[in-house]
């Protein structure tokens, strides 16, 4: 038994710088992974800010777009555009999310609650172009025309299944006892629901929207042959409607660098605002949550 | 008295900034059992997991002192902790075979750690383990089956042989009966009392009955403190301190 | 503040609050299913016409000549996202490994918000910076080296275009890293630290930790992520549509330019005229949706497990 014992001795002493040399290049290459995302991100960041901001002139945020060939004008239309769909659809996806998140919480035991659950991860990961196309065939098709409100339905659909989700996930955060101490008061449930379990978590469900908004303002797909694109300046919900992705899109595939200039101005404007939501939602409304170790 | 095998001097330990442990000296002599009892919270735990250097793995968590293993300070700028953990085995509060690996590879997981591959050496320290762990008879003919297929008290004693396997002199066990059942624990006191010709065993143990029955010496913590220690009987019969008396009474903890 | 109302009426406002959350959960079931049969409906002229069997084997998608198989821009699409999987999916796994057994927590924190953050940008932005960015670089400094290298495989052959699909995959890589690294976290992150403790315990270094207690008991897990990364690249659009050159060919070098499903129907859906080529392509757009629904019920049974 002791001759074992050396013998692992021996072996320990000599494999051990091999594999601590080996330990630490993994390491090593582990770190590189993580720096190369980091430097990744400030590629695509840095471009942005370096071509997009030295054009950011008044004029972008308050012109129309000039005929081709014309130089200077503006983003007005899209940027409202934009707006305008981002607002419709979260009127749409926001009530319709939440809701659908109490129920899975709240009520979501048994096979109709899983097929809910499973549809609504199914819809999240559903190509955002099908999404497009669906809206398309549902709506643009019957009404003959393109239509602000068809893209806002397509970036609604997008939205409620990631605000379910997360209003789902925060209310099962809430401790049981907190919903029974309100039955026991004899609140109904529905009142319970509502003004003790949802808004104490409103601060969570206000990130998960949030986070929603930030997603669908960023879309460009499902809004290609939904809302398309409007060159004039519109509000109207039943016309092709104009946005600051799609107009991004078509600014950078055209053969014109000023309109490749205005399509890197916009992509910065865009950047920021998605940055911006993210940052606020991230660090702000919840401190504390980072690491996930142990 | 021989020699002590392993002696913390002086010893400190932090989560952060909240001291687990407060100087403390403590000394072990081979082949021999300590118990380390206290209320939950003491910081018997923490001590252990300082003698192997794991403590300092925990996110945030600093130790300070000397922990001299056969002469050489482990705590020392020089020192790889990954050398000093073969020396010292542990086993856990929780049965935690690797859920990956079949039994024996369970068993063998620190020899190959080491590169030790030939398929000889393994079977024959498979076997060798598992019978000091008692639990031969019991997988004999299903060792290539994962090892968390077992029971519990079975997953725990796979878990002694694996740390018996590289033939550590010093054992360190964290609570390993406190998830298990009356007959599980049985058998691992037994064991332990067994494991005592071979090794020095280091047992954290919320149950006093199991210190009295298995230890040779006892230490008592309290809030970061090594409060009492010598002989069990003694301990147990005649405690110096107060505090150990109001302990092992029943008056707190 | 509250008046204890009359029994019947506490119902009543029960009931009629249930009724309308667990209709409104209905609402995404029937988003979902009407989605299909939709897709369906309005694919049906070219089922009939081709057959759903040759139009997916028949190599030719030429809408000029009325001809539609959609095996090209289904071999664009496979080939772009394994690709994409194979540049992701270690480096995310070594990223997620970073942030949760290497790094020190505030590091981790900051760093993994990073690494979140290239899943915010908008695919959009990831195209016009493929265009002006990467594709030049590529073009003048990546693909001349691969081609003088290692030209004499077929893959990295013919001229440097800079767009095509290897441009597409290395952008869809950068895409779909986040998606996959962050579930590696969870999935890691589940993975009791008991477990790690007790190889450090038996003189295991970090890397051979991490190997014996991490990465063996996450394969499943890993799998999953893996899965919904695939299902992600599968069906990106705008960066795709971007860079990767809209020929819709099968060729065996990944400089040359191809299409995928997703871009083909972004591409053309919206100048198309002839019912025939919307259909053709709405049934592109229901195989994709079958397509991602299968890898990603794949990878969340997976990952469902995992947790």
């Amino acid at each position: 038994m002791t001759t074992l014992r050396k013998q692992i001795g021996d072996f320990t002493r000599l494999r051990y710088k091999r594999r601590k040399t080996l330990s630490l290049w993994m390491t090593f290459l582990l770190s590189l992974a993580a720096i190369s995302a980091c430097a990744a991100l400030f590629a695509v960041f840095g471009y942005v800010i370096i071509q997009g901001v030295p054009h950011l002139t008044l004029s972008f945020f308050t012109g129309l777009p000039k005929p081709v060939g014309e130089v200077g004008g503006g983003m007005l239309n899209a940027l409202v555009g934009s707006v305008l769909m981002v607002f419709l659809a979260s009127v749409v996806g926001i009530p319709w999310g939440i809701a659908t998140g109490m129920y899975l919480s709240e009520y979501g035991r048994g096979r109709f609650a899983f097929c809910v659950r499973f549809c609504s991860d199914m819809l999240s990961s559903v190509p955002s172009i099908v999404i497009g196309l669906f809206v398309y065939v549902l709506m643009v098709k019957p009404m003959h025309r393109f239509s602000g409100l068809a893209g806002s339905l397509a970036l609604a659909l997008i939205m409620v299944p990631i605000v379910a989700r997360n209003t789902e996930e925060l209310l099962k955060l809430v401790p049981q006892h907190i919903r029974e101490a309100g039955l026991a008061l004899g609140i109904p449930r529905w009142k319970v629901t509502l003004w003790i379990v949802l808004r104490g978590s409103l601060g969570g469900i206000t990130t998960g929207v949030m986070l929603g908004i930030a997603r669908i303002a960023g879309e460009t797909a499902p809004l290609l042959f939904t809302a398309l694109n409007n060159r004039f300046f519109s509000i109207a919900p039943d016309q092709p409607m104009a946005s600051l992705p799609v107009q991004i899109y078509t600014y950078a595939i055209a053969p014109f660098e000023d309109w490749n200039r205005q399509a890197w101005s916009g992509a910065f404007v865009l950047i920021l605002f998605v940055f911006m939501l993210n940052i606020v939602t991230r660090i702000v409304l919840r401190p504390g949550r980072g690491s996930v170790r142990d | 008295m021989s020699e002590s095998i392993l002696k913390a001097e002086n010893l400190n330990a932090w989560f952060g900034p909240v001291q687990a442990l407060k100087n403390i000296d403590l000394e072990f002599s081979p082949h021999s059992v300590t118990a380390l009892i206290g209320p939950s919270g003491c910081g018997k735990s923490t001590f252990v997991r300082c003698l192997n250097r794991l403590h300092e793995e925990v996110p945030g968590a600093t130790a300070q002192g000397k922990v001299i293993l056969q002469g050489k300070n482990i705590y020392d700028v020089a020192v790889d902790p990954v050398l000093i953990r073969r020396k010292i085995g542990m086993v856990f509060q929780k049965p935690n075979p690797f859920p990956s690996l079949s039994i024996m590879e369970n068993v063998v997981a620190g020899l190959k750690l080491a590169g030790i591959r030939r398929k000889s050496i393994l079977m024959e320290v498979t076997e060798r383990s598992l019978k000091q762990a008692a639990l031969w008879d019991e997988v004999k003919d299903k060792l290539n089956q994962p090892g968390t297929s077992l029971s519990g008290g079975q997953q725990q004693r796979l878990c002694i042989a694996r740390a018996l396997a590289v033939e550590p002199p010093i054992l360190l066990m964290d609570e390993p009966t406190s998830a298990l059942d009356p007959i599980s624990t049985a058998k691992i006191e037994e064991l332990v009392v067994q494991l005592k010709k071979n090794m020095t065993v280091i047992m954290v143990t919320h149950n006093m009955q199991q210190a009295a029955r298995i230890s040779d010496k006892t230490a008592f913590f309290l809030l970061g403190d090594l409060v009492e220690f010598g002989e069990t009987s003694s301990v147990f019969t005649v405690p110096r301190e107060k505090r150990t008396e109001q302990y092992i009474t029943g008056k707190f903890g | 503040m509250i008046k204890p109302p009359k029994r019947k009426d506490v119902r009543r406002a029960d009931r009629v609050f249930f009724g309308v959350i667990r209709s409104l959960s209905a609402l995404i079931v029937l988003a979902l299913v009407s989605m299909g049969l939709f897709l369906f409906d309005a694919s049906e002229l070219a089922i009939k016409k081709n057959g759903f069997v040759s139009f997916i084997l028949s190599s030719e998608w030429d809408p000029v000549q009325d001809a539609y198989g959609a095996l090209p821009v289904i071999f664009g699409t496979v080939v772009s996202s394994l690709l994409s999987l194979l540049i992701a999916f270690p480096l995310s796994v070594g990223i997620a490994l970073f942030l949760n057994e290497i790094a020190p927590a505030k590091l981790a924190r900051v760093t993994g918000f990073l690494v979140e953050m290239l899943a915010a940008i908008p695919s959009v932005i990831y195209g016009l910076w493929g265009i002006f960015v990467l594709l030049p670089w590529l073009r003048v400094h990546v693909q001349p080296f691969l081609i003088s290298k290692l030209g004499f495989l077929p893959l990295f052959q013919g001229p440097a275009y800079g767009v095509g699909m290897f441009s597409a995959g290395l952008i869809l890589s950068l895409m779909i890293l986040p998606t996959i690294s962050s579930i590696a976290r969870e999935v890691f992150a589940a993975i009791p630290r008991i477990q790690r403790e007790s190889a450090l315990a038996l003189g295991a270094t970090r890397w051979e930790m991490i190997k014996l207690a991490v990465l063996k008991s996450s394969k499943g897990g890993l799998f999953g992520a893996m899965m919904l990364g695939l299902g992600r690249a599968l069906g990106e659009t705008m960066a795709v549509t971007m860079v990767i050159g809209n020929r819709a060919q099968i060729v065996s070098s990944l400089f040359a330019p191809a299409q995928t499903m997703a871009s083909v129907i972004a591409n053309e859906y919206a100048e198309a005229t002839s019912d025939i080529h919307l259909s053709s392509l709405a049934l592109v757009g229901l195989l994709l949706f079958l397509v991602t629904f299968v890898t990603s019920s794949i990878a969340r049974i997976l990952i469902w497990r995992v947790k």
